[in-house]
């Protein structure tokens, strides 16, 4: 084993600065001009799905519905060939999906109903209001921790870290005009989850150098700390990221979004643990004299 | 030093170790797809006589089963092939007619032993069974409207025969709203429902007219109403859903007035919609004179009696009823209380003034489908369902006073009187429902998410292994026994807890996967900088256990957090989701630090070595 080799991860801080930016301020543009494409889930509305036993023409199906009444019926393929979406429009009323089928029933093609959502529109909002709270209560919460765990810049930093991947994530939806409902929420909550993990191992490892090294300036220290976790956040990272893709490929059309959403996470969250944090405790003037408690005594003695 | 783990806790992980064995194997033996019958009252016999004549319908359908069993309460068939399920249930239950329940139903073959250690396999979510999931509103609103229209008339009585003398009482935004000529009518009036009527409050707001009266519902009457209509509206939701036959429907309430229904492995759900929109109806109605009027059958759910000709006319209906109680007598008979409305009550009272001495009938109506058998020009079996309305008697006593608001049904037996107090309640919704979300998932469908669920774990799994070998070579074989044993107790956990596993809950699983080697990789990359630091080789394995033993409970302790809230804003798959990831958490620090390190100390912990490989 060699020694250990230190990056110069803060030396390039202002370009990460700069590049974090770019990807938050182009993220909040677009979830202020374009938003985001809401679920059935969040958007209230009914859609149907059904398979097919051959390839079905999507458009001859659109006309098919028009000519039955439907008034802008979205119709699109769904995962495969024979499957088949079909979303409608307008006031939300649960006997639709029933009237879709008979249509498509009427054509005497081999139709097989695979699934149904009716999503009334206060559901929706409650969803969405719910979703928002969620996502505050769970900053707020962790922030909460961190500040007791650690010290109150830590917490800062790891929120920060937190909010930048949320919003870069989100953004990447907007821009992307990828769908965002329930699985998707979910997934940006367990982004939540992991680029907070990511962020405490290293802020873990930044504070016991703190105490630990003496003689170096908080710069050294945060590159000290980020090179030895290094290898244990590229490990996860990999290793997650592993799964994500199996998910991504074999795991159905229904999860699709979650798996895409999580691995943006996944990879943004890595990146901010790296940066972010340690960025913004180097501009809070993060120093030695913060993470001084009585403490300090034993965990030198533990040196070999 | 070396690194040794006291008996008791190598003790310790083997125990949880077989735990986890034991109880995750539970899903090794999948269920079989059976029918099960049972009649529509708890009276009827289902023998072997039954049994004989619902396995000849079954031959001659040409459908195979390979096992009947009946405790002559019910009876279960399994069948070989899950494809066959709804054609079976369907052959049966035209063989059978309506009198009995058949239900789609998933058999046990959990072997006895596991079983008595309470073993079971976990339950599917609706998007991988199959199955239909409501959420209905319920319209309180209208419910408080009911009460208050109710109250309106009540008032006006009481006022009138107390000589209290108004100009007008009406019903204004939600609140009764009397004028009258003079103060001193006023405060009458007020002192007056003080004393009757508890429920309702006088309001007194600044700037009121003095002589204007308004009172509202109080808090706890309204209260009390909105969660008696809650209350009985999932008392009837639950009797119409056990007509459909569901082997475990799910009806429960969600929030302040909203019911969840859940009816796995249904796929027709407009019958479903239509038998959980249905109103079971009741009529009260005077018994013949002359040979005018019908008759119907009287088939109480306890017995049956001789039939009766009723009237054409109802004086009332089950919408007038608001109430109705089993109790007893002074003399302790059982009888059956009904409370009627007031408009109900004025009815009954002009209908029985001068018909004392008459028979007074309860008529129950529902409206049913059955199968009908035909064959087709390919002389196929094609079974069509009819709808039918049937009516019967459920109550048929004689009239002795002339009733009011609310009256009673004596010369019952205990029995007979709880389940006409159902009935008459059950009659009718106490406030209406909407729907407002379906979601329907086809049996195909679920079938196919299953499979990828599974595929993904496993393609998942092995990627994560092959890595964290290459990576750390003989310690990474300590992880991956680890996250092997983690998916075991993941799995261990989630059967004893009875959750349920959803689409979303399987991408828990599979993100547990890919992060519970966190842990390990923390651990390993501690060790390693140990040995760069120069430490002994036992030193650097214990110290770097112990280092990483922070990070990894500050890091799980904020995951978490986070699976917590989600599990407190989500709603069923997304719970699916926080439940697995939780336990995932939590089981993974145990076989991530606890199992790794009894095995680490096993193998090369209390020996000499000279390299390690990691």
């Amino acid at each position: 084993m060699s020694e250990l080799k230190v990056y110069n991860f803060m030396g390039i801080r202002k370009m990460a600065v700069v590049f974090s930016a770019i990807m938050l301020l182009v993220s909040i543009a677009s979830l202020s001009i374009n938003g985001l494409v809401l679920g059935l889930d969040f958007s209230g509305g009914t859609q149907v799905e059904v398979g097919y036993e051959k390839p079905a023409d999507v458009a001859a199906l659109r006309q098919q519905l028009e000519s039955a009444g439907f008034e802008g019926p979205v119709v699109v393929h769904y995962g495969s060939e024979t499957d088949v979406l079909i979303r409608l429009q307008g006031k939300p009323d649960q006997g639709l999906a029933e009237k879709v089928f008979a249509v498509l029933q009427s054509s005497g093609e081999q139709v097989d109903l695979r699934r149904v959502d009716f999503v009334g529109p206060q559901i929706g909002d409650e969803l969405r209001e719910d979703g928002g709270m969620g996502m505050l209560a769970a900053l707020m919460v962790v922030m909460l921790y961190v500040a007791v765990r650690f010290q109150f810049k830590f917490s800062v930093g790891a929120v920060l870290a937190l909010a930048h991947d949320v919003i870069i994530t989100l953004g990447v939806f907007s821009l992307a005009r990828l769908e965002f409902d329930l699985t998707v929420l979910a997934a940006v909550l367990a982004v939540v989850g992991y680029s907070l993990n990511d962020t405490i191992v290293v802020s873990d490892r930044i504070r016991e150098n703190f105490r630990k090294i003496r003689k170096a300036t908080p710069v050294e220290v945060i590159n000290e700390s980020l090179s030895q976790t290094l290898w244990r956040t590229i490990n996860t990272s990999v290793t997650t990221m592993l799964v994500l893709l199996a998910l991504f490929f074999i795991g159905g059309e229904l999860i699709h979004n979650f798996a895409i959403a999580l691995m943006i996470g996944v990879a943004i969250g890595t990146y901010s643990s790296i940066y972010v944090a340690a960025t913004v405790m180097l501009a809070m003037n993060v120093d030695r004299e913060d993470l001084l408690e009585p403490v300090e005594g034993e965990l030198v003695d533990d040196l070999p | 030093m070396p690194n040794k783990f006291p008996l008791w806790k190598n003790l310790m992980v083997l125990l949880v170790v077989t735990f986890g064995f034991i109880y995750a194997s539970a899903n090794l033996f999948p269920p079989d797809p059976a029918i099960q019958l049972s009649g529509q009252s708890g009276a009827m016999q289902i023998d072997a006589a039954v049994l004989q004549k619902v396995e000849r319908s079954l031959d001659e359908a040409g459908i195979e089963y390979f096992a009947g069993e009946t405790d002559d309460e019910s009876l279960l068939i399994r069948l070989r092939d899950i494809d066959l399920q709804l054609r079976a249930k369907e052959v049966i239950q035209a063989e059978m007619g309506g009198d009995y329940i058949v239900a789609l139903n998933l058999a046990p073959t959990t072997p006895q032993w596991l079983s008595d250690l309470g073993g079971k396999p976990m339950k599917l979510g609706l998007d991988l069974s199959g199955g239909v999931h409501f959420l209905l509103e319920v319209d309180l609103d209208s419910a408080l409207a009911t009460r208050i229209e109710s109250d309106l008339e009540d008032v006006k009585k009481v006022l009138r025969e107390e000589r209290i003398r108004y100009r007008s009482l009406t019903i204004k935004d939600g609140l009764i709203v009397g004028q009258f000529r003079d103060e001193e009518q006023v405060e009458k009036a007020k002192a007056l429902i003080r004393t009757t009527y508890r429920d309702l409050q006088p309001l007194s707001e600044p700037g009121q007219s003095p002589l204007l009266l308004k009172l509202k519902l109080s808090d706890i009457a309204s209260g009390e109403i909105e969660d008696n209509a809650i209350k009985q509206n999932l008392t009837s939701l639950r009797n119409r859903v056990n007509e459909l036959g569901v082997s475990e429907p799910l009806v429960s309430r969600q929030g302040k007035n909203r019911i969840v229904v859940e009816l796995p492995g249904v796929q027709d759900t407009a019958e479903a919609k239509r038998i959980i929109g249905k109103t079971a109806n009741l009529e009260f109605r005077l018994a013949a004179v002359d040979r005018v009027g019908e008759v119907f059958p009287f088939r109480s759910p306890t017995g049956q009696g001789p039939d009766a000709r009723l009237e054409n006319k109802a004086v009332i209906t089950g919408e007038n009823v608001t109430d109705a109680r089993a109790s007893f007598d002074e003399n302790g008979r059982p009888q059956v209380n009904i409370t009627l409305d007031a408009k109900g009550g004025w009815q009954m009272g002009y209908a029985t003034r001068d018909n004392i001495g008459r028979r007074l009938g309860v008529l129950f109506i529902e409206y049913k489908t059955k199968l009908v058998k035909s064959f087709d020009e390919s002389g196929e079996l094609v079974l069509t369902p009819v709808p039918f309305v049937e009516k019967n008697i459920i109550s048929l006593a004689t009239v002795q006073a002339q009733l009011g608001k609310s009256f009673r049904i004596t010369g019952l037996e205990q029995r007979e009187s709880s389940e006409l107090a159902l009935l008459l309640r059950a009659g009718a919704l106490a406030a209406p429902m909407y729907i407002v979300e379906e979601r329907t998932i086809g049996p195909s469908l679920g079938a196919d998410n299953i499979e990828l669920g599974v595929k993904s774990v496993t393609i998942g799994m092995i990627l994560v292994l092959l890595f964290m070998l290459v990576i750390y070579r003989a310690f990474g074989v300590f992880a991956n026994i680890a996250l092997a044993m983690n998916l075991v107790l993941l799995i261990a956990f989630m059967s004893l807890m009875g959750a349920t596993l959803t689409l979303p809950g399987i991408a828990g699983i599979v993100l547990t996967v890919g992060m519970a080697v966190d842990a390990n990789v923390l651990i390993f990359s501690r060790i390693r900088e140990e040995l760069a630091a120069g430490s002994s080789i036992q030193g650097a394995i214990s110290a770097g256990y112990d280092r990483a033993f922070v990070s990894i409970l500050d890091a799980n302790v904020t995951t978490l957090i986070v699976a917590l809230i989600l599990f407190l804003i989500g709603s069923g798959p997304v719970q699916g989701f926080a439940v697995t990831l939780s336990i995932g958490i939590l089981t993974s620090m145990f076989t991530a630090i606890l199992l790794t390190r009894s095995l680490v100390n096993l193998t090369v912990g209390g020996r000499k070595i000279e390299k390690l490989w990691i």
